[in-house]
């Protein structure tokens, strides 16, 4: 009689725990669900399709109503962009615009305004930073109207007055110095990520940390040198990988003041090309599915050297253990 | 070292954080500077360690006047209630730095900071990182990156504050006895008053930017020049009530409602000479329990603390703090007669606070 209510009980019991823990289960997901289907629509699957595109022939030239026409051409597009005469050319472009762009610009001089906004009086700090800000938040469209307005042949542009006035020569700069203008343009852009991730880095320094220092018997660049620096190499190996990842796959600022010119690719990067092929291409002639091909490689590059940053600065070192210990 | 601050002034835009100070301190000198929060201390440190620029008035160490001279050439050793240990440094690093700094030979430096970690007793440590020391370990590397140049002046801003009560006991004594034996000039910022009475040589008080008394600590005990001083020092604090002196009999008798003091000609005469009533103190000390006790009152609560009973005692209207054996045995509630030894009595002006007696 007792026998199999206590069966019952157990199995009862079973169920709830089970239930709990279902329900405990079914709310880490419940919580997670909101960006996860965010993820999978704005990322995974547009990622699938241009992986599924870059081995179909798919472009506006076979294109009709009949999806069925597009054939699965294997590696074919990956075949044509390596014998491509230029794909060549425009890799080097990409590495010199990311390169040169991130060390003059993105990390060296955003740690540079970063430590002398933080040196000098706090609100002046603050303003200039503020009106640095500037760039990244003006439309691209605008921004490059500006630089284009700048630039232009005399007398339109401020540049050429300047060279007109002290009298010199004039210049098309955006012919003559495509990728001086390039650089700048977008550098002055990344700038202001480096500044506001460095200057919140030095602001966080404990006060007493840099008073310390001081009293220690240091200047002030031997402060920022022996104390600040090491202090902030966090964020500064943080800077470096995203903006090397970010500086890879911009391109609209690229578009909008030379669209890859002047003449053949002169100032064309990857991720342009990427986009002048699958969206852009003359006569209206879009090749999706070679497009495709130099994203998926562009995705690849990234993942890779997103690999290499985290191996060579070691992130997970950068947390150590502590061992303390009673006195 | 000697130190010579004169009239000095630092305003921080419209506040002020310091005002008016003038304090000369010998060479070889223990000084503690001692206040709440908020009272200056640590600005007139920073300012002394050259973080800050005065805004008025000259400083001195010796014959040069520091008031521009930036940190670095100011020889100065500094200990923070933080430790301020470099994070990214080992603890060899970190009491190497300064010597570093002065572009001293390695091999100077390895013995120098070694001499001063066993000093320190931390010459087991040098190879760590400051995050795997506990606080007491990293106030001494903190201690020993100080020492380490041969400092002209140390200056500690609250070091023993992050420490647990046992262990803040035991590096009390072993800073006292350090600095008497090294003889350097040292200026303590701490707003525990027991700190400063047992290290210090002399002791600036300061009270909301300006120096209140600046004495030997018994001087501070027994001869307080304001009633903040009177009170901020001792510890449990002074009782203070408001009284009318006047003279009696040939004596002078302090009163306030039903109780009814008497005091000494000496101590009497000023407060007498007041017109209106003053504020009396009394330190806890001095008033006792006893069966011909001049007071009666009852017990309100009774806060056991080990060697002695702290009693809270109601008259009325107003509340004593006094000590009382524990043999006694004391209970809430009791009703006790209290004798007051009015020798020790302190008068202070209920306006401008200052002493009556000792100014």
């Amino acid at each position: 009689m007792s026998e199999p209510n206590a069966t019952a009980k157990t199995s009862a019991a079973l169920l709830q725990s089970r239930r709990n823990a279902l329900r405990s289960y079914l709310g880490a997901y419940g919580f997670m669900a909101p960006a996860g289907v965010l993820v999978i629509i704005f990322f995974l699957i547009p990622v699938a399709i241009v992986l599924y595109l870059s081995v179909t022939n798919l472009a506006s030239s076979n294109f009709t109503s009949n999806l069925a026409k597009m054939e699965f051409v294997g590696l074919k597009n990956y075949e044509t962009l390596l014998n491509d005469q230029f794909a060549r050319k425009i890799f080097f472009n990409t590495i010199f615009y990311v390169l040169v762009t991130l060390s003059l610009f993105n990390v060296t001089l955003a740690l540079i305004v970063s430590l002398l906004t933080t040196h000098i009086d706090r609100s002046a700090g603050f303003l200039f930073r503020a009106l640095w800000i500037l760039p990244r938040i003006t439309s691209p469209v605008v921004y490059i109207l500006i630089w284009k307005r700048m630039t232009a042949e005399a007398p339109f542009g401020i540049l050429n007055q300047f060279n007109e006035f002290l009298g010199q020569p004039t210049y098309n700069y955006l012919s003559t110095n495509p990728w001086v203008f390039v650089v700048v343009v977008n550098g002055f852009i990344g700038v202001s990520f480096g500044m506001i991730i460095f200057t919140s880095a030095i602001e966080s320094i404990p006060k007493d940390l840099l008073n310390a220092s001081l009293v220690d018997g240091s200047s002030r660049l031997q402060r920022i040198r022996y104390v600040i620096l090491p202090l902030i190499r966090w964020p500064l190996l943080f800077v470096v990988t995203y903006q090397t990842l970010s500086l890879l796959t911009s391109f609209v600022e690229i578009q909008l003041l030379t669209d890859g010119g002047p003449g053949l690719y002169r100032t064309e990067v990857w991720s342009l090309t990427a986009y002048h092929r699958a969206l852009s291409n003359y006569f209206g002639n879009a090749q999706w599915g070679y497009g495709s091909a130099f994203a998926v490689l562009l995705v690849m590059i990234g993942v890779v050297l997103a690999v290499i940053y985290m191996r060579v600065f070691r992130f997970d070192e950068l947390i150590a253990e502590p061992r303390v210990e009673a006195l | 070292m000697e130190i010579r601050i004169d009239n000095l002034t630092k305003k921080f835009g419209d506040v002020v954080g310091v005002e008016d100070l003038t304090l000369h301190i010998d060479d070889g000198e223990f000084v503690a500077f001692l206040g709440p929060s908020g009272c200056g201390k640590t600005t007139t440190l920073l300012t002394l360690a050259g973080i800050y620029k005065p805004t008025e008035g000259l400083i001195r160490f010796g014959d040069r006047v520091v008031n521009t001279v930036q940190p670095k050439d100011r020889n100065i050793g500094m200990v923070f209630q933080s430790y301020a240990l470099y994070p990214h440094m080992t603890i060899f690093q970190n009491i190497a730095y300064p010597l570093k700094l002065k572009k001293a030979p390695k091999n100077v430096q390895n013995e120098q900071v070694r001499q001063v970690a066993n000093v320190m007793g931390i010459g087991e440590l040098l190879d760590r990182r400051p995050g795997q020391l506990s606080g007491g370990q990293q106030q001494r590397v903190a201690l020993g990156r100080a020492l380490v140049k041969e400092p002209d002046v140390l200056l500690f801003d609250e070091p023993l504050s992050n420490l647990d009560a046992r262990l803040r006991l035991t590096m009390r004594g072993e800073i006292k006895h350090l600095q008497k034996n090294l003889g350097i000039t040292s200026i303590y910022v701490t707003h525990d008053q027991v700190e400063a009475m047992t290290m210090a040589d002399r002791i600036a008080v300061m009270n909301l930017g300006q120096l209140q008394a600046f004495d030997a600590p018994d001087e501070l005990y027994d001869r307080p020049k304001t009633r903040f001083v009177a009170g901020f020092v001792g510890n449990p604090p002074m009782n203070f009530l408001d009284v009318d002196v006047s003279q009696s009999n040939g004596g002078f008798v302090a009163a306030a409602d039903s109780i009814q003091l008497p005091v000494g000609n000496e101590r009497g005469e000023p407060p007498a000479g007041y017109d209106g009533s003053v504020v009396m103190g009394i330190r806890p000390e001095d008033i006792t329990i006893a069966d011909d006790g001049d007071v009666n009152g009852e017990i309100f609560v009774v806060e056991p603390l080990g060697r002695e009973d702290l009693i809270d005692a109601r008259v009325g209207p107003h509340s004593f703090i006094l000590l009382a054996d524990t043999e006694k045995q004391h209970r809430a509630g009791e009703r006790v007669a209290l004798k007051f030894d009015m020798t020790q009595a302190q008068f202070f002006d209920p306006q401008t606070e200052r002493s009556l007696l000792w100014n």
